[in-house]
């Protein structure tokens, strides 16, 4: 193959709320690059997890090279990485916008701008990315696409007046998108004479290949038998093979050099030494420097993950070993609880994170997990002067060894039809929101921002949010902080003794509403037994609620159906095959929703 | 010789109950020119199986036949008495054996009556539920209490002197007031066997899935129905033989007895269950494939069987424990070592203890049974003496 002509690489994303349209057009572009035949294309081709498709959001960045033929009668080479659209993902987004020269802005004509569309763009205009937007969904009824140009132009500041106005999902428009690519975004820098600098931006497992590094040639070149340096870790190896992303696979080349995205495999032993932001050198030619890498992003929710039957317990550590090899954003450390057994403390970007991770193990990896509920992490000043990052409230140190506590605090932005704007204040205030400024983007939208505790926000604050805006508001927050709070560690207990897996950390002021909350919960989940079973909840040794499950009384099939003994037979053993899936905590056997039940104590 | 009961299944009735998830399925009582002619082909069906099955059980004694539903007491009595001609002429009948037809209010008059006198049968069984017309018509019967008492007293005057009557607790609307005034009803007119179920929400049935629409007693009620049942019955001379079953001395019901002992039984019709020397199968619930069965058996060919299971020993011994402890007198531990070769102990013993030790069961002597608070929560204790499976 001829050395590539790097005036004539585009390495591109698309950012866009969720919902916009994203999706879609990468797929439409790759049609019609001519990659692949419209037989060829499944659905989305880019979102190739099955739980992507399924949710129809993208989870993981995903990598395309495609070959575009454009007008000027040049042969252009697109990277096309595809970013996800969830709050919970802006550090995937960092990473995919560092491998970039530039960005399209998808924005819905009906819809215009929304919180997450102003987040991602603020994400790429950081990155130094040249932005430019295009109007999709201009087909609906609704569209208004000089009221949502006008928008883009006030809001964001940049140049919409001859945006392309498409319909991804009617192929509408693409030519326009494909040469505004070529025309708009900037040809990579870098010369491939100088050492090698190449930029990591995901990784993952495979079990033929190993390790695959995705990475972004941006100085000098690499090949097959190269040895490289991956400068932070300090690892070594030897390069097995290097080469660049068709749809959904991993077509081998001979060289990456300078503006080139691609992969590499090499003989790397440990998963470790492939940290996602770091930067691959040539052992025998180093460069000076390793590039700036991008902010990591901390785990902002933790939750303990315990594997259903314990014996799975080496199942679950090699899963997330896996699982986080493409996703540097799980964090997990081995712990153990006095009702689960052996588990681990996990650290996710957000709930919508945990949820994902928890599927894929339950899917990919055939587990059975009990999660205990979300948390986030509080630093505890103790007297003596230390302070303890807690993530697992059962770590919480005696009350008389706390000075005080501070809690992670966001900046959020809502996004919301002035009609709304009542509902959602009220909402933020009642998740102790400290109301900053409101903002009208035009006479009908406003901006909200509020400052919010994180924990007021994980459990089930998008949903109040879409139920109490029709739908209509959107939302999207930073973490600004650490905040003094009145924090209070809530406990249950079952049958007297304490659970400590159900315990967790909540605001004084809200410990009764929460404590009833659970206890009318657990009620509901746990199921009689032969005895009665009080169900209390607990604050520094208070009782501050209780409930009580009433004994068993009467559990009698009256009917036999004229011999039809198998049928009272599988009764009786789904009986018994319902007492396998439960956990013993003292003499009370408890389901395993029971320790997931507190993540559904909403307001309704 | 052993010993065989027969089970003879009519799916058809009047009219489903609306708490019912039994098979069979509605014919008008008059019965509409194809209703009949149905009915006809599977009598005919049902004739030729038990003619087909004589030669394989000829080496058997019948003890007992039970005609259940549906609503047997529907066919024509003439069909009644053809089907008991076949099983009379192609099976060994005991001169005692228990001979039981179940019938529903207002679907049988005097001559019915008597020609199932003449057919053989010697015990009824009536279906009243409760003696509430309210009620009745709540749970979608066809009678009122009138009715029932009709057929009562028709089948007294007929020469019936076993009978039976079905009641039922914790219906939609009744009150502990309104059940105890049935108990009290029923006792009067001093059956010789009372049967008395709580109503069970069967999925797929229309009380079930309307239920949010009835008015339901309360746990509570539940209960004190269900405490008063046992006290009541007892006053009135009534022993448990088995959870729901209560009878005058020596008038328990034999068939019945035969399912928690495990005795041999065929099961006759569409859906039926048999048991023979621990082999359990179905006949098809679908009536084109039962006719299909019948036709192969009439060839000679083995007939295909639903979910034919040959009993493990464990699932014998499983069988043994929880039919057995059905029973009031419980199971017997020397009965046990006689049909499985070992010491109950060797099997069961951690289960036993524990049992005993929460207060669900009772060791006297051979006997193992449940105690009153076992018998109250009878699944739980039940299923414990299941195998893990894997």
């Amino acid at each position: 193959m001829a050395a590539i002509d790097q005036s004539k690489i585009r390495n591109f994303c698309i950012v866009a709320h969720i919902d916009h349209g994203k999706s879609t057009l990468a797929d439409r572009i790759i049609e019609k690059t001519g990659l692949l035949t419209s037989r060829e294309m499944q659905a989305q081709v880019l979102d190739n997890m099955e739980l992507e498709r399924e949710r129809g959001i993208t989870i993981k960045a995903q990598t395309v090279r495609i070959v575009y033929n454009a007008k000027d009668g040049n042969e252009y080479i697109f990277n096309l990485i595809d970013t996800p659209g969830h709050v919970d993902f802006n550090y995937e987004v960092s990473r995919s916008l560092a491998a970039c020269d530039g960005a399209i802005l998808v924005v819905d004509a009906a819809q215009g701008i929304e919180a997450q569309t102003l987040a991602n763009v603020y994400l790429a205009l950081d990155h130094d990315l040249d932005v430019f937007p295009v109007i999709n969904k201009i087909d609906l009824p609704s569209a208004e696409p000089e009221r949502v140009k006008n928008e883009i132009e006030d809001v964001i500041g940049i140049e919409a007046q001859d945006a392309p106005l498409i319909s991804a999902k009617n192929g509408i428009g693409i030519e326009e998108v494909l040469e505004a690519i070529v025309e708009k975004i900037p040809a990579p820098k870098g010369s491939p004479d100088n050492p090698l600098q190449a930029l990591i931006f995901d990784s993952v497992y495979d079990s033929y290949k190993g390790v695959i590094v995705f990475c972004r040639i941006m100085e000098g070149r690499i090949a097959k038998g190269t040895a490289i340096k991956m400068m932070a870790t300090g690892a070594t190896a030897e390069v097995v093979e290097v080469g660049y992303f068709g749809a959904g696979q991993f077509i081998p080349c001979e060289e990456l050099s300078a503006g080139m995205v691609g992969y590499l495999t090499a003989s790397i032993k440990n998963v470790k030494d492939t940290a996602v932001g770091d930067t691959v050198t040539d052992v025998n030619n180093p460069c000076a420097e390793p590039l700036p890498g991008y902010k990591k992003v901390n785990s902002m929710v933790y939750c303990g993950m315990y594997p259903a039957d314990g014996a799975k317990y080496p199942d679950l550590r090699d899963a997330l070993e896996k699982l986080q090899l493409n996703d540097a954003s799980l964090n997990y450390e081995p712990e153990t609880s006095i009702a689960l057994g052996f588990g681990f403390r996990c650290g996710f970007l957000g709930l919508l994170h945990l949820e994902i991770i928890q599927e894929r193990l339950e899917r990919e990896y055939n587990l059975d997990l009990v999660t205990t509920a979300p948390g986030v992490i509080y630093r505890v000043h103790k007297t003596d002067g230390e302070v303890i990052e807690l993530t697992n409230p059962s770590n919480l140190p005696d009350p008389s060894q706390i000075d005080y506590m501070e809690e992670p605090v966001v900046s959020a932005e809502i996004m919301v039809t002035t009609e709304f704007i009542g509902s959602i204040m009220q909402l933020c205030q009642e998740r102790r929101g400290r109301y900053i400024s409101t903002e009208y983007i035009e006479a009908s939208r406003a901006l909200l921002k509020y400052e919010l505790p994180l924990n007021e926000i994980i459990y089930d604050f998008f949903d109040a949010l879409k139920s109490r805006s029709r739908g209509y508001a959107s939302f999207d927050y930073e973490l600004k902080g650490y905040e003094e709070s009145k924090l209070v560690k809530l406990d249950i207990l079952i049958n007297h003794d304490e659970v400590d897996a159900l315990s967790f950390i909540v605001h004084a002021d809200s410990a009764y509403e929460r404590g009833r909350k659970m206890c009318e919960k657990l009620k509901d989940e746990i199921p009689r037994h032969l005895f009665e079973i009080p169900i209390q909840a607990a604050v520094g040794g208070k009782i501050i609620a209780r409930e009580t499950v009433k004994a068993m009384r009467k559990d009698v099939l009256a009917k036999c159906y004229g011999g039809d003994i198998t049928r009272k037979k599988k009764l009786l053993e789904k009986q018994k095959e319902g007492k396998k899936r439960m956990r013993q905590v003292g003499n009370v056997e408890i389901p395993q929703s029971a320790f997931m039940s507190v993540l559904k104590l909403d307001d309704k | 010789m052993r010993d065989l009961s027969i089970y003879i299944h009519i799916p058809f009735c009047v009219r489903k109950c609306l708490y019912c998830d039994f098979l069979s399925f509605p014919v008008s009582a008059s019965g509409s020119g194809m209703q009949a002619r149905e009915m006809e082909s599977y009598v005919n069906l049902l004739e030729q199986e038990i003619k087909e099955n004589a030669e394989k059980y000829k080496e058997y004694r019948v003890v007992s036949v039970f005609w259940g539903g549906g609503t047997p007491s529907i066919l024509p009595a003439e069909d009644v008495s053809r089907i008991m001609e076949a099983v009379k002429g192609n099976y060994q009948i005991a001169g005692d054996a228990e001979i039981t037809i179940e019938m529903n209010p207002g679907t049988v008059d005097a001559s019915k009556l008597r020609q199932y006198i003449s057919a053989g049968m010697n015990r009824i069984s009536i279906g009243l539920q409760s003696a509430d017309d309210r009620e009745l018509a709540r749970i979608g019967r066809i009678h009122d209490y009138r009715d029932f008492l009709d057929t009562y007293e028709l089948a007294v005057k007929a020469g019936f002197c076993n009978i039976n009557i079905d009641i039922m607790a914790s219906l939609p609307g009744q009150s502990v007031l309104s059940y105890e005034q049935t108990l009290r009803t029923v006792t009067a007119l001093k059956p010789e066997h009372i049967s008395a179920y709580s109503l069970i929400l069967e999925e797929g049935t229309p009380l079930y899935e309307h239920q949010s629409e009835y008015h339901f007693p309360s746990e509570e009620e539940d209960r004190e129905m269900y405490a008063l049942t046992k006290e009541y019955l007892a006053s009135c001379g009534y022993h448990r033989y088995e959870i729901s079953n209560y009878a005058k001395t020596g008038c328990e019901c034999r068939h019945n007895k035969v399912y928690w002992q495990r005795g041999d039984y065929l099961g006759f019709g569409l859906g039926a269950s048999s048991m023979v020397q621990n082999v359990r199968w179905k006949n098809p619930d679908e009536m084109e494939e039962y006719a299909v069965y019948v036709d192969c058996l009439a060839g000679k060919q083995e007939g295909f069987w639903v979910d034919r299971q040959i009993l493990t020993v464990q699932e014998q011994m499983e069988e043994y424990m929880f039919l057995g402890l059905r029973m009031m007198c419980g199971i017997s531990r020397t009965e046990f070592t006689r049909l499985f070769g070992c010491r109950i102990e060797e099997v069961y013993g951690e289960v036993i203890e524990r049992l005993c030790c929460q207060g669900l069961l009772l060791q006297e002597n051979d006997c193992i049974r449940l105690t009153d608070r076992g018998i109250d929560v009878s699944n739980y204790a039940m299923s414990q003496f299941l195998f893990d499976r894997n």
